[in-house]
């Protein structure tokens, strides 16, 4: 483990959608400052993972601490206070359609009773950051796949949240544009200096980005290493995962 | 113990309702207000629709006059057209028609959106975001709903009478003095408000049921599409039910 004090620590989580058991008591520590990708198949429940860290769903069993606060324990008014200190970015930019890219940008800041001059100014701010000066007037179904993710980054930074999520942020788009993108999130988490947790199933952008890799089978994480050591794990599932095969221990 | 689909699914969709509908209730009196948000929905429902509701309200009026007049002329009491016209237009089917038409074009719009949003993750992304899709979303929709609805039924009673009017004065021939005093003879303001009591409650059964399907909407492209029928037709019955009822409690 890092030397850094633990951000997010899931202990024992269980989640089950109807019959169908998604996370089996899973154990997982995110260190203050990572940046910490998780892997994982299609429909292997990332983004559940993800949406318990935020607290968007709550574990059947188990506790989610984040900074050693038991979200469990928060009322409905406190987790959305808390939720400042998260940024999520959603997989395909889950932008407000009735909104121009400026109000979707500026509705955090809003929300938190900022001043109108200081919105302004970090709304054209966090589109810098993004690489997309000038969009402001645009609506989200004027903007490719690419810039609408790009948007949904710099509403997500707009509060300078301590932590970032990112759910599948380049699945689906040109090898060029993921390239950009994960350069973004390299960027965006060492300006923010936040801690990051990037799921995703593409591995160039994992090795890319992460400075801790974990794989989720099966509910658990099974195993978790920084890159190069991960890349070296004699762990047939790992080794699978990485290969591309289509059979091995994860798809037996 | 396991309960039968049917009555399950019936249960799950009540339960929803007043879920739904409490947390509208216990929202609405909560920072931050957002009148443009109240106004922009109310547009939407009310003035939107107001030319859906002067149609069918001037033609629902004319068939009332056509087919009573055709049937009180056996008993040569043509001369009570205009009360009959005006009672059941003001108490009963200015609202009901109107309401369910449009359940079938605010309604739906509700289920739609919110569905949308729900399955493109923006309900997700509005609650990372520190704000309560309830509160954000609902709560001015229903409100808007509930304020409109009485104020179109106020036109729709209006222009319906006016349709019965048009039909026995200028196609029967009708003498437009009397037809005018019979139309108001029977009338008190009760009748009046009965009718817009019940456009109000249907206006809450619209609005909460749209939302709620929209909301709880699960499956891609083809749930909203299912999310979108489901709200008229939910809406729709529920609407003729309490009528049911309503006129019962309210005469």
């Amino acid at each position: 483990m890092t030397a850094s004090p633990v951000k997010i620590r899931l202990e024992q989580v269980s989640k089950a959608f109807g019959a169908k058991v998604v996370l089996d008591r899973l154990d997982f520590e995110v260190a203050s400052g990572d940046t910490v990708v998780v892997l994982g198949g299609s429909g292997t429940g990332k983004s559940v993972l993800l949406k318990h860290m935020i607290g968007l769903l709550r574990p059947d069993a188990g506790r989610v601490t984040v900074d050693g606060v038991d979200l469990a324990s928060l009322g409905e008014r406190e987790i959305t206070t808390f939720r400042r200190r998260f940024g999520m970015a959603f997989q395909e930019g889950a932008l407000f359609d009735s909104m121009t890219v400026f109000e979707n940008v500026a509705f955090p800041l809003r929300r938190a009773r900022r001043g109108r001059a200081e919105i302004e100014a970090r709304v054209a701010e966090c589109l810098a950051s993004v690489h997309l000066e000038g969009a402001e007037g645009k609506m989200p179904a004027q903007l490719s796949g690419g810039m609408r993710r790009r948007v949904g980054f710099a509403r997500a930074i707009a509060l300078a949240p301590e932590i970032l999520l990112f759910d599948e942020p380049t699945t689906g788009l040109d090898p060029v544009i993921k390239a950009v993108i994960d350069e973004l999130i390299v960027e965006l988490q060492e300006g923010l200096g936040s801690t990051a947790v990037v799921i995703t199933h593409d591995l160039d952008s994992a090795f890319r980005i992460a400075d801790r890799i974990a794989l989720l089978h099966r509910g658990r994480i099974v195993a978790y290493a920084p890159p190069e050591e991960f890349r070296a794990l004699d762990d047939a599932r790992v080794q699978q995962f990485i290969r591309g095969l289509a059979s091995g221990p994860l798809t037996d | 113990m396991r309960l039968p689909g049917a009555i399950e699914t019936f249960l799950t969709e009540v339960g929803r309702f007043f879920e739904i509908l409490w947390r509208v209730v216990a929202w609405t009196p909560r920072p931050p207000y957002d009148p443009r948000e109240l106004v922009r929905q109310m547009v939407k429902v009310g003035v939107d629709s107001l030319p859906v509701v002067l149609l069918t309200s001037l033609f629902t009026g004319a068939v009332m006059a056509l087919q009573t007049f055709a049937t009180l002329k056996r008993f040569h009491a043509e001369s009570y057209v205009g009360s009959l016209v005006a009672l059941s237009m003001v108490r009963e089917l200015a609202p009901v028609i109107a309401s369910l038409l449009i359940a079938g074009r605010c309604g739906s719009a509700m289920g739609a959106e919110l569905g949308t949003m729900r399955v493109t993750e923006q309900i997700d992304a509005l609650e990372v975001l520190a704000t309560d899709p309830v509160h954000y979303l609902i709560v001015p929709r229903v409100w808007a709903t509930v304020l409109m609805l009485p104020l179109l039924i106020v036109v729709g009673d209006a222009v319906g009478i006016a349709g019965g009017y048009l039909v026995s004065v200028v196609y029967f021939g009708a003498n437009p003095v009397s037809y005018m005093e019979n139309t108001f003879q029977f009338m008190d303001l009760g009748d009046v408000t009965s009718g817009l009591v019940k456009a109000a409650v249907f206006g809450l059964i619209i609005a909460v049921v749209g939302c709620q399907k929209g909301y709880f909407t699960s499956g891609g492209a083809e749930g909203v599409g299912r999310s979108t029928t489901r709200a008229v037709v939910l809406a729709s019955i529920a609407i003729l039910i309490s009528d049911f009822f309503l006129t019962k409690v309210l005469y």
